[in-house]
């Protein structure tokens, strides 16, 4: 795991001052609220309906179990005991007080964490896949060029004042599980047939009200020239991007307005003008920082664990939590355990600070003292030999914290929406955990497969409906919420966006028309054909005359 | 407006013209970057400093024909979160402009010190703050990681601090430093 020097430790503890005296001259009524409001916003703190929220940054997903002991701490001392897992992979607290803020970032600051660009119109924080460093299919660790990219956009002086908000995710493994081409940049690595790596750069992709996949600009830029080209890339972007129109400022409009040539010829064009060619530097920083991703030291095992195989033979529960929640880690003996936040009838990434604690501790005994945040809200222990599963899921099961569901139908994305958020049109949670209860038998759920249920309160679509499988979109009409279905959508390496599939439902039905949808899909699925599939064969007919032909 | 320079207070010594006002002699004028391009024939033979105001839609590449002859280059803040002037100062930099780069507008000494990181070196600011908040906006954080950005004197370059085994070789931009 990155550690920060003497330098990022002071960076942080000026910022952290900085932001004490800009709340306290807000407090104090010499920054009007106006000029407040994107200064707080650049550290993380939201006005919502009931609180201010504040939202932590969790750079690339990775904490170590300290830092997980800290974010607890923080729940309780300043919150209520919870914190929220967000898709971007950080952590938001809902009910802080704008004057403990500065004392929450301190706290922070203790354990090498912080809220710099959780939010506003800014570069946020770096996201990338999940299980980075431990996936069985990667080429190499992301998480290095995420740190780069961190320390890079962080208080960047020319990328501070953006026409909005502008997202970087990156993924070192062809199985895309960071949804790289819905961000404003995207990026994946390749390997060439010399064995040469290099990044393919996306751009313009997004959701929100006009969802669109990412364009790809660059198909193989060498490393050392990220940090210059992103540059360009956000340059023209801070001059040309709409400023006149809220909901037409992101990159991915600019793209699509001047068309992806034009928008690549302007990148280039500033790249090309660029002053300095030496990349030493950055070189050597990128380096530095991959030292300290080196891989924890792995002990030498046979691929085949007798502990690990009994015990799902003793225990049948076990047994299926290994079976869904467990993935593929790329040193032999060892597993992924995925902890599902995602209880029957629960808040689709909440934890509350003795859950946070218990998976600390978890990480520190069993996982080389890591933690990830995943993008789908769950919480993961990379590193962790199958010997030690069983244990594992024993301290999970009590904590309710083993549901056995990753990938299924209860393990929904969702934002916090009406219950919560100022923006929201409808309210999100109940009808993750209404949705939840439907499909409680696992049973059912192991026989579905896997699919994913993403539910957003809002048009903003921040619990990513665009590219569930299932989407569920929630509105109002005249003063009644209701929501709209889509089908079809994907965040993967062959991303796409969900179609409408008719006329929306009230809240009390959606639960009952994701059933009947299912239903269809099992009925009408061939041997293995997950739901995804399924549907790019069917197309929607099968699922519009199931929810709507009896009406 | 106080003119805030090199963390002082100064007075002005431009004249700003409009687009029609008849040419003074002797005197700095700063005309708009329109007249600027239209007059430019007449305008090679002025015998005085000239500067331009830009717009923040105005593009860098127009303008680069004119910086050599230019001592005074104003770029508009219409309202503090539009930051479109701070890549056009950055690009003006780049294209190797030494003279005054002053920001207008909406400028509050919370973005103060990012105006300086990217160049300008003169700020036309509210009289609502005193010149004491100026002066320790001017110094909010001591290092950055960016780099080839301006810096004031002891604010550290993280990047080139780890890694170039001397200080940084001075680059041009470090022989003018900026306000602050």
């Amino acid at each position: 795991m990155y550690r920060y020097d003497e330098f990022d430790h002071q960076f942080v503890q000026e910022r952290t001052a900085q932001f004490r005296d800009q709340a306290n001259r807000r407090l104090s009524g010499a920054l009007t609220e106006d000029e407040f409001r994107p200064l707080r916003l650049m550290n993380g703190l939201y006005l919502q309906l009931h609180a201010y929220m504040l939202r932590v940054a969790i750079p690339y997903g990775t904490l170590s179990s300290k830092q997980m002991r800290q974010l607890a701490y923080i729940a309780d001392k300043w919150d209520r005991g919870y914190g929220h897992f967000t898709t971007r992979q950080n952590i938001q607290y809902n009910w802080i007080k704008l004057e403990d803020t500065a004392d929450i970032l301190a706290a922070l600051a203790e354990v090498e964490m912080h809220a710099i660009q959780t939010s506003g119109n800014c570069i946020r924080n770096v996201t990338t896949d999940h299980w980075a460093g431990a996936a069985a299919d990667e080429i190499a660790d992301p998480r290095p060029v995420g740190e780069l990219l961190r320390q890079w956009s962080s208080l960047h002086p020319e990328f501070s004042y953006l026409p909005r908000k502008f997202k970087i995710a990156v993924t070192g493994a062809p199985n895309d599980r960071a949804a790289v081409k819905v961000h404003d940049i995207g990026l994946r690595l390749h390997k060439n047939d010399a064995g040469a790596i290099g990044w393919e750069v996306m751009v313009g992709g997004g959701q929100g009200r006009t969802p669109m996949i990412a364009v790809t600009v660059r198909d193989f830029l060498p490393e050392k020239e990220l940090v210059a080209y992103i540059e360009a890339i956000m340059r023209v972007y801070n001059l040309y991007g709409r400023r006149d129109n809220k909901y037409k400022a992101r990159i991915k409009i600019l793209v699509h307005e001047i068309g992806a040539e034009k928008f690549k010829a302007e990148v280039e064009a500033e790249y090309a003008r660029r002053p300095e060619q030496t990349t030493h530097v950055e070189e050597r920083e990128l380096q530095r920082i991959a030292d300290y991703f080196a891989p924890p030291a792995f002990e030498k095992l046979s691929r085949f664990s007798p502990t690990f195989e009994e015990a799902k033979l003793l225990h049948p529960g076990f047994a299926r939590w290994a079976r869904n929640n467990l993935a593929a880690h790329r040193v032999d003996g060892y597993t992924i355990v995925n902890i599902s936040l995602k209880p029957e009838g629960g808040i689709p990434g909440d934890a509350t600070s003795d859950q946070m604690r218990l998976m600390a501790d978890l990480a520190e005994r069993y996982s080389h003292d890591e933690l990830r945040v995943s993008h789908p809200q769950n919480i993961i222990l990379p590193h962790v030999k199958k010997d030690d599963a069983l244990a594992i899921w024993q301290a999970l099961v009590p904590a309710e914290l083993a549901t056995s569901n990753y990938g299924l139908a209860g393990d929904i994305i969702a934002c916090p929406g009406m219950d919560y958020c100022s923006l929201a049109t409808a309210r999100s949670i109940p009808i993750s955990q209404a949705i939840s209860r439907k499909f409680a038998d696992l049973d059912v759920q192991e026989k579905i497969g896997p699919v994913k249920i993403n539910i957003s309160g809002c048009i903003n679509a921040c619990g990513h409906h665009h590219v569930g499988h299932i989407g569920i979109l929630g509105l109002d009409k005249k003063g009644e919420e209701f929501y709209q279905i889509t089908l079809g959508g994907s965040s993967t390496e062959s991303a796409s966006i969900g179609s409408i599939l008719g006329p929306g439902f009230a809240g009390h039905e959606v639960a009952d028309a994701i059933e009947k949808i299912l239903t269809t899909y099992v009925n009408l699925r061939q041997p293995g054909e997950e739901f995804l599939y399924a549907y790019r064969r069917l197309g929607p007919q099968p699922f519009k005359e199931a929810l709507y032909a009896a009406a | 407006m106080p003119l805030l320079k090199n963390n002082a207070f100064v007075p002005e010594s431009w004249l700003h013209l409009g687009a029609e006002d008849p040419l003074p002699e002797g005197v700095n004028v700063t005309i708009p970057f329109s007249r600027l391009k239209n007059e430019w024939e007449s305008l090679a033979n002025f015998p005085g400093q000239l500067g331009t105001v830009l717009s923040n839609t105005n593009h860098a590449e127009d303008v680069a024909h004119f910086l050599p002859h230019l001592a005074l280059v104003i770029l508009p803040f219409p309202a503090f979160v539009d930051g479109r002037a701070y890549s056009i100062a950055r690009q003006i930099r780049l294209l190797g402009y030494r003279g005054e780069l002053r920001a207008t507008g909406n400028i509050l000494p919370d973005q103060f010190q990012y105006m300086a990181q990217v160049g300008f070196n003169s700020f036309e600011v509210s009289e609502r703050f005193p010149l004491e908040i100026w002066q320790q906006a001017s110094k909010q954080m001591s290092l950055a990681y960016q780099r080839g950005l301006y810096r004031r004197v002891g604010e550290a370059e993280v990047w080139s601090e780890r890694h170039e085994e001397t200080a940084p070789e001075p680059t041009p931009w470090e022989e003018q430093p900026h306000a602050g």
